[in-house]
């Protein structure tokens, strides 16, 4: 049973091209208002989840260290993002004298674009994709490394040394967590047999009373905890916010930045993570599938979203909980861990496929990623385990 | 053997049981929601010095006897006292002016605890901030003198005490008063009585120079 609801947004973008058509405009100009629409809502839905999110990521961190958040603007403060935003414009727009203004103009507008682009190829709902492009993961990785660009444009064009540095650490980080990344996600690509997300999402329907989620299989569980863990490093969150480390760094490449530049570079990353988050639930979740059939009720789009908060969340739960991590050993974990242990993802997932997906491929894919996490994770965390610190002259 | 990444998962466990906490137990939350509820002050708590009046007239009931010894004893020197004269140019045992200038002020209590009329006390009002530099930071007599009842209500137990000092000081003067009373009475009675006695070897004389 299929809800009701289901095809409002397409019928009611159908309705008002209809409307339009009736006044005898021609074809092409309904094809370009049609994108312009959907352009437009997906970039409003994303900048209201990003107002949203700024209040809720504050109310949820002062909840775990027990305090109340923000509760001042509006009911339950949740004007907070109006006042932000108006703070953030009248403020004045400092460029440093040694600057070069046209880069440290130019930085936050190439970090939104590619956050904006991703957006193109995510299935939102059942039929509901803005561009459907067969290679729709590679176009996502290769558009979403763009941002790096504009973290390093940032931190050069700023003429800062903790500018500089804080964009170091952002291009070694990114880079060394792409590589995990793309490869955590191809094992999707590999049982589904397609780089469509649409079809990686069809791939995950059906399955009756247990969901087919690519995260409820060992190696889709590997991978997509690899996934998680890189989507938190690419998109600079806690624990892996050392490009920004504002104890150290001062911010790092967004240090000489301030008012609506500084806004765009907080949106941008925002919309970065809402990205990778529905990225992660189209690739691991099952993407707008309902988990059980009777479930359908509910519209695909709102399944699709409810996911993307709930992963949100949780990376705001991960932020509440980890420090931040040192650089050397943000750079062992993934070239030393993730890396090895997305291989091993991507080997379980082919023995998965060729040894018939029942309980004996349950049993080689689960022990092709258990027994690799088990000996590497005990020998990264002994080899980064704290000693108890000898000293030489005193005690 | 132990599993690796366990610590991170009981992390997690100890930031959501915060989280959800939060949200049944209040106790958890100790933030105070400042311009609705107010902190609820320790009795010895003090911002700056007020002065005290007894009665309902400020004047007429002010403490303060313009003695100037807070003024000298104050460290910082945030004091400043004109004594009151009247048309004749005589002292008046009262201040014409008496300022604090409170954004000097390090609230040390020196003052009260120099001050012989138990005039100079503490206030515990905290909310002084102004848009005005200098003005609103310069407290004036008006607005330094204070009842008595009001100093009751924010130290009940250091103004009960200062109240007893003052009655048994009162008491010790009405008794000394009484004494000095009773001793000039005495020694009236004495010098009537003197002056009754050599009255009697007068009266010969008297009565020699009657005739």
């Amino acid at each position: 049973m299929i809800s009701s609801l289901e095809r409002v947004p397409i019928d009611l973008l159908h309705w008002f091209l209809g409307l339009v058509g009736s006044f005898g405009v021609p074809a092409w100009i309904l094809a370009i208002v049609s994108a312009l629409i959907i352009i437009g809502t997906i970039i409003g839905v994303f900048l209201g989840l990003f107002a949203l999110t700024s209040v809720m990521e504050r109310k949820i961190l002062a909840r775990v260290q027990n305090r109340y958040g923000p509760n001042r603007a509006g009911p339950f403060g949740l004007f907070q993002p109006i006042a932000d935003g108006i703070k953030m414009i009248t403020k004045e727009d400092l460029v440093p004298r040694t600057a070069d203004w046209i880069v440290h103009l130019l930085a936050p507008v190439v970090m939104m674009v590619p956050a904006l682009m991703v957006l193109a190829i995510i299935p939102y709902g059942r039929d509901m994709v803005p561009v459907e492009l067969d290679a729709g993961i590679l176009y996502f990785f290769a558009v979403g490394a763009g941002t790096e660009v504009a973290v390093f444009m940032a931190g050069w064009g700023s003429n800062n040394k903790y500018s500089v540095l804080g964009a170091m650490r952002a291009i070694a980080q990114m880079i060394s967590y792409e590589l995990p990344l793309v490869i955590s996600a191809i094992v999707t690509a590999m049982i589904a047999g397609s780089l469509s997300p649409s079809a990686i999402v069809a791939a995950q329907g059906g399955g009756g009373f247990v969901p087919q989620w690519f995260i409820l299989t060992p190696w889709g569980f590997t991978a997509g905890l690899i996934f998680y863990i890189c989507a938190l490093a690419e998109s600079n969150r806690s624990p892996f916010d050392l490009p920004e480390g504002e104890s150290e760094l001062v911010a790092g490449h967004l240090t000489e930045y301030s008012g609506f530049k500084y806004a765009t570079f907080f949106m941008a990353e925002y919309v970065g993570m809402f990205a990778i988050c529905g990225m992660f639930v189209t690739l691991f979740l099952g993407g707008w599938q309902a988990p059980l059939p009777f479930l359908d009720i509910v519209p695909s789009w709102c399944w699709f979203f409810g996911k993307v908060c709930f992963v949100a969340f949780t990376m705001i739960w991960v932020r509440a909980t980890l420090p931040r991590l040192r650089i050397d050993h943000l750079l062992a974990f993934a070239w030393k861990f993730l890396l090895p242990m997305s291989f091993a993802a991507f080997l379980s997932a082919a023995c998965w496929h060729y040894a018939g997906r029942g309980p004996l491929a349950w049993i080689l894919s689960l022990a092709i990623v258990g027994i690799p996490y088990l000996i590497l994770g005990n020998a990264f965390t002994n080899r980064f385990a704290v000693s108890r610190r000898t000293y030489l002259f005193s005690e | 053997m132990n599993i690796p990444g366990s610590g991170i998962l009981k992390g997690l466990a100890v930031t959501a049981r915060n989280f959800a906490g939060s949200y049944v137990e209040k106790d958890r939350l100790t933030t105070e929601q400042y311009p609705e509820e107010r902190p609820k002050l320790p009795e010895a708590a003090r911002s700056f010095p007020f002065l005290v009046y007894d009665g309902d007239d400020p004047e007429a009931g002010m403490r303060c006897v313009s003695c100037k010894i807070c003024e000298k004893e104050c460290p910082p020197q945030c004091i400043y006292i004109i004594q009151d004269r009247d048309e004749a140019g005589k002292a008046l045992k009262r201040p014409k002016v008496f300022d604090i200038d409170i954004s000097v002020c390090m609230s040390c209590q020196i003052c009260v605890e120099v001050c012989p009329f138990e005039s100079i006390r503490m206030d515990q009002d905290y909310e002084l901030s102004s848009f005005d530099r200098f003005g609103s930071l310069m407290i004036d007599k008006p607005k330094l003198l204070k009842s008595n009842t009001y100093y009751h209500s924010i130290h009940p137990t250091e103004a009960a005490e200062t109240d007893g000092r003052i009655e048994a000081e009162r008491l010790k003067k009405e008794a000394a008063a009484a004494a000095k009373a009773a001793a000039a009475q005495k020694a009236a009675a004495e010098k009537a009585a003197k002056e009754a006695a050599p009255s009697v070897p007068l009266v010969p004389s008297q009565q020699e120079g009657k005739p």
